[in-house]
């Protein structure tokens, strides 16, 4: 085994937890759990990437990190906090598969993955291309939580997670996006999570629930 | 060589005789926890001495299995402290088995014990035998990957080999380590029979599990069964320090560096005894359904962190 740099350890080890936060998403029944939990992903992304901007000097990954930190550890999960008292909708909810199988399920994504990921980080010349594979799960494993959800705010917070993993896969392939299109993207998720905090508010109203299933009767006979 | 003899029967015994202050430390932390006032830390062996200066009685349809099973129990678990390095590492006894073979020593007792309650025929009994089998058939497999996973990065099954790796050589974060120490836990709790998986302290017949076994037992077999739990207790903490957190154990040979191993070993103990109870003080019991949900858990932050050690550490 080749001996990493400290920081890359430490990078390695935040990428290690942004998966496991990805799996305490996946079994986590209550919508309040579910806010914490992204909010302790964006942490662990914000820092990760200050770390790597530290040790690439790739300074505009400073500003990503702290824009990560705003939004996504601070705005987005107070914002949630408040949707979820204003709606009451801090119940427990089961999702459309049960747990252990959605788990399972969850291993084979992650095998799929890294072995996906396994070719193009060889390609990759960064110190961090051995991550990709993380945050390749990371995004699948948002998006297995989207399918198996059925209410509206766990969907929603799959999408900003499934995002958080696309940044990753971002950081550890080529150190980021230019600053341009990750400021366009953030503003992008910052209106996305506002459009769909109204949106949310309009579908209870509609069908007093927020069970995105009654959305099915919209549809033409 | 008579050192090292000399050693693993200190290190056994001292994994024996400590084992019931452990469990008084945990029991006493949780009382403060709860805000009660907390029974003496050396309760557990008053318990003991009261129980073994009684009288056994035994029902009429037991079988010697029934007399036996205690005894047996008792033994699995002193060979189990005396095989996980402790105090020092690389005694005589640790050749004996290694990770995978102490898996099998903790079923030996369990199985023993599964079929004494049994053997009485009670309903409880069979019930608790039962739900005994139902958390382990599926915490077993979720251990044996956390091994695994020490494994692969010590290149070794031994745990002597293991701990030397940690603990001797250069520094290295371990992001695997870190899910199986997360795994390791988990099924610790399910394994020693503690919240959220069983109470240790409950007897109500809808979610005893360990209790319901040991229902029929009284006197000095009492004793050996609690005893035995008490060392189990002390064995997996000691490997839980063992494979994630070894620094401090003495190395072979190594007899100057026997205090401050002594002295890493009770404040790790000491610790581990207060975050259980702390955890102990916060979770509620889960419903006997969703134990299978909860290790299933362990099993895949078990596995996930075998194939974290492929993709980052290979």
């Amino acid at each position: 085994m080749m001996a990493l740099a400290f920081h890359l350890q430490v990078v390695n080890l935040l990428a290690a937890l942004l998966l496991l936060i990805s799996f305490a998403m996946l079994s986590q029944r209550r919508v309040v759990g579910l806010v914490t939990l992204f909010a302790w992903q964006g942490a662990a992304l914000a820092v990760s990437t200050a770390i790597v901007a530290g040790t690439t000097g790739q300074y505009h990954l400073y500003y990503s990190a702290a824009l990560t930190f705003g939004l996504k550890v601070i705005a987005m999960p107070w914002y949630f906090y408040r949707l979820v008292r204003k709606l009451d909708v801090n119940r427990v909810v089961e999702p459309l598969i049960n747990i252990p199988t959605t788990m399972l399920i969850g291993i084979l994504l992650v095998i799929f993955a890294f072995n996906l990921a396994l070719p193009i980080s060889e390609m990759s010349g960064t110190v961090t291309r051995s991550t990709l594979g993380i945050a390749i799960a990371c995004v699948l494993l948002a998006f297995l939580m989207m399918i198996t959800r059925t209410k509206a705010i766990p969907q929603v917070i799959g999408f900003l997670s499934m995002e958080n993993g696309l940044f990753f896969a971002a950081t550890s392939a080529t150190y980021g996006m230019p600053l341009v299109v990750e400021l366009g993207v953030a503003l992008d998720v910052l209106v996305g999570v506002f459009v769909l905090g109204i949106f949310i508010f309009q579908i209870r109203e509609t069908f007093d629930s927020l069970d995105l299933k009654h959305m099915e009767k919209l549809k033409e006979k | 060589m008579s050192t090292g003899i000399l050693l693993q029967a200190a290190q056994t015994l001292l994994a024996i005789l400590l084992a019931p202050l452990l469990m008084g430390w945990v029991n006493q932390c949780r009382a403060w926890l709860q805000g009660r006032s907390a029974p003496s830390i050396v309760q557990p062996y008053r318990a003991l001495r009261k129980l073994f200066h009684k009288d056994a009685v035994l029902a009429h349809d037991a079988s010697p299995l029934f007399r036996f099973a205690p005894y047996m129990v008792f033994a699995s678990m002193a060979l189990a402290a005396g095989i996980v390095p402790t105090l020092a590492n690389d005694l005589p006894f640790s050749p004996a088995a290694d990770v995978i073979a102490l898996v099998g020593i903790f079923a030996l007792a369990r199985v023993f014990l599964a079929l004494a309650a049994m053997d009485i025929g009670t309903a409880f009994g069979t019930l608790g035998a039962r739900r005994e089998m139902l958390v382990s058939f599926l915490a077993e497999p979720a251990l044996l990957m956390v091994f695994f996973t020490a494994s692969l990065i010590s290149q070794s099954t031994a745990l002597p080999v293991i701990v030397a790796t940690l603990a001797h050589k250069a520094f290295a974060i371990h992001p695997s380590l870190a899910f199986a120490a997360v795994a390791f836990w988990m099924i610790s709790l399910a394994e020693n029979a503690r919240i959220p998986v069983d109470n240790p302290t409950t007897h109500l017949e809808l979610t005893m599990i360990h209790e319901a076994m040991v229902l029929e037992y009284s006197a000095r077999h009492l004793a050996l069964i609690e005893w035995a739990t008490a060392v189990k207790l002390f064995t997996y903490s000691a490997l839980g320090i063992a494979l994630f957190v070894p620094w401090g154990i003495a190395a072979q040979g190594d007899v100057a560096a026997l205090p401050l191993a002594l002295a890493a070993m009770v404040a790790k103990l000491a610790a581990g005894g207060a975050a259980l109870s702390l955890l102990e003080a916060v979770s509620a019991k889960v419903r006997l359904f969703r134990v299978p949900e909860f290790l299933g858990t362990a099993f895949l932050l078990a596995v996930l962190g075998m194939l974290i050690h492929f993709l980052l550490e290979a």
